[in-house]
């Protein structure tokens, strides 16, 4: 379950099933294959409270034709039969405790994923996720925010594998001008609690906030932009997130095989 | 007694005894429900609102604030009114009417806002968001604002906005800025969202000030210390006016913070029957009602975990009520618990019925209850009269009908 990151390491999020659960796939392939060394397979959720305009849009058509976590999983595992990229899954806690903790776990290690996220589950709630994702060998990746205190950061720390993703900033996903100062020292007084790789994520989509991020952690996530660039390439979808990821981490020259 | 200092509680913090399949709980639970579900951001932001009410809570000087400012602003205590005509007409129990409805803002949710408003101000947070459905919470909201000098900004639900006009602008007059908020249903869930996601950027500098005994830690616990003050007056108000205590009290629920307000001074009172009221709307199906108990299951949302109305896939389910207040798909966690443990019970009442009831208070007792409020007398008027003459009812009217005058138009034609 070790999920390897390239210098400088790239952390990919897509709402699935945006605009269906098959163009999904496609553009985490082509992620992959511009670089992104863990896709986030998002699953949509009707509140999504810690998400911007963008990410909330992009579920709302995601449920809007039935997309659900067994169809997540679905392409989880399609995705895994041609790549050893990480694969996380991303959701809120609701979809999950409907399909079963146990039973999601079982289902996850199925389709052969390496961990999972659940962006409204802290540490202090997570007694019985953690213990079914330790029995299937799962990674569970929690956030670290710039208002976590010390003690906060030391839990978080401890109970993640794979990696620590930390907030760059207070506030909802969506891309921003200028990256918040918090992260920098957010990520510092992380590692004095973990050897695990730190991602940064929230408001990367820029070359530069790429280049950034990565002089400072281990990789920049980046969901947002990646979203709407689904949203604005109709028909064309996998190939416009390639192209944008590629010019993101200014391989663009050079590369045509990422990770 | 002191509605926020004692801490008098069937559901004490912690009883896990009961859980099934969930997390290790976190202080806040009641039975298994409630705890704090939310992003990582906002987790210093409640464990600081936490301590700071643990520690507010015995102080003195923020006690005597608080029922100085319930007395001399809000204008507690509030009656308790035999209502003999609608008795008459019933025929069975006799019936009291808790008049929440005569507080200053028009609704019982000042109790609250008034609370934490001086928390916000002890921890020194000066901009204060909240969310609102049929506007009595945003009004009462953007009242305390104005009385304390703060910032005030409130999400309404566009649908709630065209509903809820008049008080759109009496949040505007008292100086709050109305945001109108247009993802989802446009209602009340829809409105709380967009003010999570507020509070999530703006943590360190505002306080969200929730208007039910709703969402994470310490939220659900809290709010209902607030507003605790309503049952243990007319606890003192029924003993004093027949020397006994009620057969039954009857409230309605949207999150629940008016029947928790009432409920608790007699969850010991085992005699006591406690009754909330959800709103039933147009029917059964799921999106036509926001009956938790009729349909709703255990889930996830907003921060807590409680009955709520959902597909299959734990995707939240659109609500209708024609009261606003009541239009939300989850219900309070401790209502969540006091349901399961048989200690009260919960009915629906459609949106006729409520509107027929609205029009029998207002004719038979000169009030015009909220239509939120007229759920619990819709109930009061199919039970009372099953009821023996002996036995005595308390009606919880939580707010007045004022602000409902332009749907009361729409739906009864004179």
């Amino acid at each position: 379950m070790a999920i390897k990151f390239h210098k400088p390491g790239l952390v990919a999020y897509i709402t699935c099933g945006d605009p269906d659960l098959g163009i999904s796939r496609d553009v985490a392939l082509a992620a992959i294959q511009a670089g992104a060394d863990v896709i986030e397979l998002g699953v949509p959720f009707s509140d999504p409270v810690a998400d911007g305009p963008v990410i909330q849009r992009a579920s709302e058509r995601a449920l809007k034709h039935g997309t659900n976590l067994p169809g997540v999983l679905d392409i989880a595992k399609q995705i895994r039969a041609q790549t050893k990229a990480g694969l996380i899954i991303f959701s809120y806690l609701n979809p999950i405790l409907q399909f079963g903790l146990e039973k999601f776990c079982a289902a996850a290690k199925e389709a052969r994923v390496d961990g999972a996220l659940v962006t409204d589950l802290p540490v202090e709630e997570a007694g019985e996720y953690l213990k079914a994702m330790k029995v299937h060998k799962l990674a569970p990746v929690f956030l670290a925010a710039p208002t976590s205190t010390d003690e906060r950061l030391r839990d978080v720390a401890r109970h993640s594998r794979g990696f620590v993703y930390a907030i760059s900033r207070t506030g909802i996903t969506g891309t921003r001008q200028e990256l918040a100062g918090d992260a920098r020292s957010l990520v510092e007084r992380l590692r004095a609690f973990t050897k695990l790789p730190i991602a940064v994520g929230f408001g990367v989509s820029t070359p530069q906030q790429f280049s950034e991020v990565n002089t400072f952690a281990d990789a920049a996530v980046v969901g947002s932009a990646i979203v709407q660039t689904v949203e604005q390439n109709p028909g064309r979808e996998a190939e416009a997130v390639g192209q944008f990821l590629l010019k993101l981490t200014g391989t663009a020259q050079t590369a045509t095989a990422g990770g | 007694m002191d509605p926020i200092s004692d801490a008098q509680t069937l559901a004490p913090d912690g009883d896990q005894s009961k859980r099934p399949k969930r997390p290790r709980a976190v202080p806040g639970r009641f039975g298994s429900y409630g705890g704090r579900y939310v992003p990582e951001t906002l987790m210093a932001a409640l464990q600081e609102l936490e301590a700071s009410y643990a520690k507010a809570r015995k102080d003195k000087s923020f006690r005597d604030e608080y029922h100085r400012l319930l007395a001399d602003f809000a204008g507690r205590p509030t009656p308790l009114f035999l209502a003999e005509r609608l008795t008459q007409q019933l025929g069975g129990a006799k019936i009291y009417l808790k008049r929440e409805d005569l507080l200053h803002t028009g609704a019982h949710k000042i109790n609250n806002c008034i609370g934490q408003a001086l928390l916000a101000r002890r921890m020194g947070k000066h901009r204060i968001i909240a969310e609102t459905g049929a506007g009595q919470h945003g009004v009462a909201t953007a009242t305390v604002c104005a009385l304390f000098g703060m910032e005030c900004v409130v999400y309404m639900g566009t649908e709630d906005m065209r509903r809820q006009e008049l008080n759109v602008f009496r949040m505007r007059l008292l100086g709050a800025e109305v945001r109108g908020v247009e993802s989802g249903s446009r209602t009340l869930k829809d409105a709380i969202n967009e003010a999570m996601r507020d509070w999530v950027t703006n943590v360190r500098t505002t306080h969200y000030l929730l208007g039910s005994v709703l969402g994470a830690h310490p939220y659900p616990t809290m709010v209902r210390d607030f507003h605790r003050v309503i049952g243990q007056e007319a606890r003192k108000q029924i003993l004093k006016a027949e020397g006994r205590l009620p057969s039954a009290i009857i409230a309605c629920v949207g999150g629940g913070s008016n029947a928790i307000g009432i409920f608790h001074a007699f969850l010991k009172d085992r005699e006591v029957k406690l009754i909330g009221v959800e709103a039933g709307g147009r029917g059964h199906v799921l999106g036509e009602h926001a009956a938790r108990f009729d349909g709703g299951g255990a889930g996830v949302l907003q921060g807590t975990y409680s009955y709520v109305l959902q597909d299959e896939a734990g995707q939240i389910a659109n609500t209708h009520s024609v009261s606003a207040g009541l239009d939300y798909p989850a219900i309070g966690p401790e209502h969540a618990w006091l349901h399961d443990q048989g200690r009260a019970e919960y009915v629906s009442a459609s949106d006729q019925e409520a509107l027929d009831a609205c029009q029998t208070l207002a004719r038979m007792e000169g009030i015009i209850p909220a239509l939120e409020s007229a759920h619990a007398v819709a109930e009061v008027m199919k039970r009372a009269p099953r009821m023996e003459k002996s036995d005595v009812v308390i009606v919880n009217i939580s707010g007045r009908g004022d602000k409902d005058i332009g749907i009361l138009r729409e739906n009864l034609k004179f």
